[in-house]
């Protein structure tokens, strides 16, 4: 059997108690939530840390506050270790926020959703088939930048690792503007989605190794809509090879301003600044779609290192994009 | 998804075996060995857990293709906890399943042939330590250039990955001809030819192979082998060859295996491993291989580049055949000859094909060996064949169903390669989905995006021949009746889920009037149980099936002698059931059967009985004829329903009607799974399974997990509607036939045809990946050929062909080249001329 190497497992109480352990730690420690990417990457020596630091013991980061209860403004603020299929089930979330818990919902299979969570979830590492392999594996191709070894064999003339981000609700976080709040040893921030991630397969988070993502604040739900796609083999199990999260506020019928957000194609969620300002002042004509699918799919740049070829996933760009918008038209003119 | 509905359509055959009218076979029954399974209380290979035990871990080669020129273990032997470290040198000698390919060693001797090859072995205190020393063993190799797949063997017969074989790096080359297939050709008024590729897949059983060794020291000197195997006689055969023990100090004792396919057919590495390294600590080993190794030991379906030519009439009749097939083998034999024969065996058991040729090329390659996966060897030119009558029916403007109905092999006769067909089924299986689907109203009449197809198939049910040469029985069956009124049935057929422990149960139960629950079934376990082969090649339902009934058939008669004695009534018409041997004509005059036990065992003593089974040799008798003889050939046809998305060429498919010909339904639960099962299985061929491999990265497996290695989950699985036709063969017990494999083959052509039918584009080629059906949609815009598939057959130097008269031409049998069949052949040729 692949075997879980051994290690030290601490479990703290609160935030502070598990700040302090990291810094003890040093680079030996990492945070753990549901350890369902961590667990298994530790299994293939991915990740060789010596000190886990479990954070589902910690009360705060499991609360959920929101709606108009006076200090969230309208806002909703989620606990960084609820599990993905606790957040599903949450009528607040359901009611306001029902692309987050589509995206939770298509995250792989039931089983990991019982132990994922958002934080984890949001944090995940990058993935590449040639990474995610156990250490015999990565030691036949004498491994590669990301880990033991020089060099990446996606594009080997590149400097960077090109990893891809593989979290479903990462670019839905992105798309909606939500805001993260980091707490570490010297204090805390909160940033907004899209800056906590980096293009660089091994540096993917700007966040401090010893930063804990605290919480995520949603933006309150009022004259936006949002939906978010994903491509994969199979209608379980799978990580995304394509996410694609759109959104859009509306002024009456015309588009008031909108994002879209790919994931699955780079190392972070990326943004397709074009693809919003083309369907901006629009009211989702078919060109428009057609126009902003056309800015997603130029930048797009999958390479060969997920499911599938990968100009058929550049292909796939298009087709998502045009689903995705063309479905927010529809909510949107579709009779009450 | 819709509903999951599954409709089962029994047809009953009246007739009973004459005299036994049945009461057990034939229903749905529970499995003796569920209620075990469901409950946790089955005992796998890696839940047994003996005192003092060690724990195994193999080093395997970073290497596709290299020599190894020096191996220091020394500091892995003083790592705290390793007890034992071994490399090739320690178990030199060579096996492998087919004696014409012992070309496997338990560790690699000096050579490495793929990324995976166990190359030393370490036995620890703990699985822990046992994985830390493999890093402590420091190998050197000499790198050699890879050969990365079968047309880069053709191309480089330098270096050679073996130094035996036919020719380079091809490993065996077949050319077989039956009758003249250029003069077929020329009686002809179509004459097509097609490319196809059916890509190589793996087995992919829930349970990983594990296996423990345990050894008793001299004097006793005795070698007990646990493992998760199909086939404990032949990993009984090569564990004696290797460890050089007399076989009768070796006992193999075959686990339940969480699933087999095919993939647990071999003797591999590590059962030789943990029994040399019980021997050399004294101490029990158990190894457990990780899925990622599971995927090295593979034996799984070879990828296979197929060119057919069939010449046909106006009407469908087929004039000749021409079929060429060229598989990648990977670094060992294997099965891999006959799973090369297999490639050209069966294309002649379904429709008459009056002359055939067959040309077969199995090329070693730097991967893990493929083997024999469920259906071995057929499906891919199944896959070819099935497809390429699609064409040929929409080229002569005929409905494929008819094409299929009008060109039916007949039942109880000899094809052109000489295999004797018995029962055959295959029209009432077409008749069933053609009529359950809709299929006259829906075919080429659905909306663009929808599309229905059809194939057929059938499969052997058991190889005529044995793997090693011998004229024993291929199965033996012991029965025991205890005077409680139980009956303990010994054999050496192995439980892999497909129900084979069950099969032992219900025929007993049938033939002495029991309940199957009565029945202590022992199986697998080479010291208790006489031989039987293995779980192969659909064989053990058939073979020990007959063995069981002939044993318990006997001990019928020398019970009811008794039983007759004591009632004054005569034997004729005294009957088996419920329990109880009774007088037919007064059924309160009767006594129980442990009454009748006691008796017989006052008069008799013990009651033992013993039954075999040999099948009759085959009818030909050319090189190459043992591969395809089969007691009893089972049918299949499939219809299935596809939804292709032309923006994104994803297929989808809710639904297949299959029927199947299974002869005799014995335990009708299990021939509706083992019919699921295979579309499942089929279903994952046609659409996603792929062992890709890294050509230009060491050629190492590209996806070697479940997570990356895609096979359909639930959401993809179809709705299933079965329907089991029932057409007794002679040769089966009581009429049966297999059904674990064959429902398999029909399946990935049936979803080619039925893409075509959706959106015109012929993918010739599996899986139908979206991918594909893309690049074919955007080849069929641009107004290009709206295919996706192989475009060449690379030249391949074929041996002078074995020519065989087919049995219409008065051939015998034999080989033209050698006697009589060369001067029937040549004056059959002069008198045509
Ligand atoms: C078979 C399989 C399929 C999967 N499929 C999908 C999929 O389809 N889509 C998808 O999005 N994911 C998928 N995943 C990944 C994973 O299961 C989910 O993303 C899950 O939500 C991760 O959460 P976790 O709590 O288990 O993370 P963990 O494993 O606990 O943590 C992941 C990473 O985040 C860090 N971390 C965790 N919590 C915090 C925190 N609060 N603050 C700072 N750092 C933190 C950890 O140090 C670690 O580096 C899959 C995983 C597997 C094994
Ligand atoms: S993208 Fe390159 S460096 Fe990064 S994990 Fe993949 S192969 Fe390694």
């Amino acid at each position: 059997m692949l075997r879980l190497p051994s290690f030290t497992y601490l479990q703290p109480k609160t935030l502070h108690e598990a700040l302090a352990m990291k810094v003890d730690a040093g680079p030996d420690g990492v945070f753990v939530s549901g350890g369902t990417d961590l667990y298994p990457n530790m299994k293939r020596r991915q990740q060789e840390p010596k000190i886990v630091i479990s954070l589902m013991g910690i009360p705060e980061l499991q609360k959920t506050e929101g709606g108009n209860d006076g200090r969230t403004e309208g806002r909703t603020v989620v606990g960084s270790c609820i599990t993905l299929s606790e957040l599903a089930i949450v009528p607040s979330f359901r009611r306001g926020y029902p692309v987050v818990v589509h995206a939770a919902e298509l995250v792989s299979t039931p089983l990991l959703r019982n132990m994922g969570t958002l934080g984890g979830n949001l944090c995940l590492d990058t993935r590449c088939n040639y990474y995610d392999q156990t250490y015999e594996w990565r030691k036949a191709i004498d491994f590669c930048m990301k880990k033991d070894g020089h060099i990446c064999w996606v594009a080997p003339s590149s400097p960077r690792c090109w990893a891809v981000s593989s979290s479903d609700v990462a670019p839905v976080m992105v798309v909606l503007g939500a805001e993260f709040r980091l707490v570490g040893p010297k204090g805390e921030r909160v940033v907004p989605a899209g800056r906590l991630y980096a293009n660089d397969g091994i540096n993917y988070l700007t966040k401090h190794a010893d930063e804990i993502l605290a919480d995520i604040r949603l933006p309150a739900p009022d004259d936006w809509d949002a939906t978010y796609h994903k491509l994969r083999r199979r209608g379980s199990f799978d990580f995304p090879v394509l996410g694609v999260a759109a959104w859009i506020r509306w002024d009456d019928r015309t588009v008031a301003d909108a994002r879209i957000v790919l994931g699955g194609v780079a190392s972070r969620p990326q943004e397709i600044v074009e693809a919003g300002r083309v369907l901006t002042g629009t009211d989702l004509s078919e060109e428009a779609i057609a126009a902003a699918a056309d800015a997603a799919y130029r930048p797009a740049k999958p390479l060969d290192n997920t499911d599938f070829d990968l100009s058929w996933r550049k292909q796939m760009t298009r087709v998502y994009v045009k689903a995705a918008l063309q479905e927010l038209r529809q909510r949107r003119t579709a009779p009450a | 998804m819709g509903t999951r509905k599954k409709a089962a359509v029994k047809e009953t055959a009246a007739v009973g075996r004459p005299g036994t009218p049945f009461r057990v076979v034939g229903n749905a029954l529970r499995k003796v060995d569920a209620t075990a399974k469901v409950t946790g209380v089955t005992k796998f290979a890696d839940d047994l857990f003996l005192p003092r035990m060690l724990y195994a871990k193999l080093l395997r080669s970073p290497h596709p293709h290299a020599r190894i020129t020096a191996i220091d273990t020394s500091r892995a032997l003083t790592l705290p906890g390793v007890k034992a470290v071994l490399t090739g040198h320690d178990l030199p000698i060579p096996f492998g399943i087919l004696p014409v390919s012992q070309d496997e060693h338990a560790l690699a001797l000096d050579k490495v042939r793929f990324v995976g090859d166990p190359v030393a072995a370490v036995a620890a205190a703990s699985e822990e330590v046992a994985t830390a020393a493999l890093d402590l063993i420091a190998v050197t190799y000499e790198l050699e250039r890879p050969i990365t797949d079968a047309e880069d063997a053709v191309a480089h017969p330098e270096p050679r990955i073996h130094d035996y074989g036919d020719l380079g790096n091809l490993h065996k080359l077949v050319n077989l001809e039956f009758g003249d297939v250029e003069q077929g050709f020329a009686e002809a008024d179509l004459v097509r030819d097609d490319l196809l590729f059916f890509e190589g897949s793996t087995h992919l059983p829930m349970e990983q192979h594990a296996a423990v060794g345990d050894w008793s020291p001299p004097p006793d000197g005795k070698l007990t082998l646990w493992s998760s195997t199909q086939t404990p006689h032949y990993v009984h055969r090569a564990l004696a060859k290797v460890l050089e023990l007399p076989p009768a100090k070796v006992r193999v004792i075959a686990t339940p295996n969480g699933g087999g396919f095919g993939g647990k057919s071999d003797p591999f590495s590590h059962e030789l491993v943990v029994a040399k390294l019980a021997m050399l600590t004294g101490r029990p080993v158990k190894i457990t291989l990780t899925r990622e190794e599971v995927f090295y030991c593979h034996r799984g379906r070879h990828p296979t580049l197929m060119w057919v030519k069939t010449g046909v009439k106006k009407d469908g009749a087929i004039t000749a055949m021409h079929f060429k097939s060229l598989l990648d083998g990977g670094g060992y034999g294997s099965y891999g000859v006959a799973s090369t024969y297999y490639t050209g065996a069966l294309q002649t058991v379904t429709y008459h094909v009056p002359r055939y040729k067959f040309q077969g090329a199995r090329a070693f390659t730097n991967k893990p060996p493929c083997g024999p996966k469920r259906g071995h060897g057929t499906p891919q030119p199944r896959f070819a064949l099935e497809v390429h009558l699609d064409k040929i029916a929409e080229q002569l403007g005929m409905d494929p169903a008819e094409l299929r109905l009008k060109q039916l092999v007949p039942p109880n006769s000899l094809t052109a390669n000489w295999l004797r067909i018995g029962s055959m089924g295959l029209g009432a299986c077409i008749r069933k989905v053609v009529q359950g689907s809709g299929w006259k109203e829906q075919f080429r009449n659905l909306p663009h995006g929808k599309g229905i197809g059809l194939a057929c198939s059938s499969y052997i049910t058991g190889a005529g021949l044995p793997v090693y040469w011998n004229a024993m029985p291929h199965s033996g069956v012991q029965l025991k009746c205890d005077r409680g009124g139980g009956v303990t049935v010994f054999c050496g057929s192995t439980e892999i889920g497909q129900g084979s422990d069950s099969i032992l149960a219900v025929l007993v139960a049938e033939v002495l009037g029991l309940d199957p629950f009565d029945i202590a079934v022992v199986t697998g376990d080479t010291d208790l149980t006489p031989v039987d082969l293995g779980s192969y090649s659909s064989r053990v339902t058939l073979m020990t099936g007959n063995a069981c009934i002939q044993a318990a058939e006997r001990a019928r008669e020398m019970i009811r002698r008794h039983a007759a004695t004591q009632l004054a009534v005569p034997a004729e018409r005294l009957a088996f059931a419920e329990r109880r041997i009774f007088d037919v004509a007064d059924p309160a005059c009767g006594l129980s059967f442990a009454e009748a036990v006691q008796l017989a065992e006052a008069a008799e003593g013990t009651i033992g009985t013993v039954g075999s089974y040999t099948p009759q040799p085959s009818a030909g008798k050319y090189r190459g004829a043992g591969v395809g003889p089969s007691p009893a050939y089972s049918y299949s046809a499939c219809v299935a329903l596809v939804d292709v998305d032309p923006a994104t060429g994803i297929v989808r498919v809710p639904r297949v009607w299959i029927a199947h010909d299974v002869g005799r339904s014995i335990n009708a639960a299990s021939v509706m799974g083992q019919i699921e099962g295979s579309v499942y299985m089929g279903l994952g061929e046609a659409l996603m399974e792929e062992m890709a491999y890294r050509g230009n990265r060491n050629v190492v497996h590209k996806i070697p997990s479940l997570l990356e290695y895609k096979s359909p989950t639930t959401l993809e699985m179809c709705d299933v509607v079965t329907y089991v036709v029932e057409d007794p063969d002679p040769n089966g017990p009581f009429g049966a036939k297999e059904c674990g494999q064959g429902p398999l083959l029909p399946v990935p052509p049936a979803v080619a045809n039925a893409v075509y039918d959706a959106v015109g584009v012929r993918i010739d080629e599996v899986p139908i990946t979206p991918e594909k059906v893309f690049k074919a949609l955007r080849r069929k815009e641009k107004g290009e050929a709206a295919r996706y598939g192989p475009d060449q057959f690379p030249d391949i130097p074929w041996p002078e062909p074995t020519r065989v008269a087919p049995p219409w031409e008065g051939g015998d049998g034999t080989a033209a080249e050698g006697g009589k069949g060369r001067q029937k052949a040549a004056a059959l040729a002069a008198r045509k001329r």
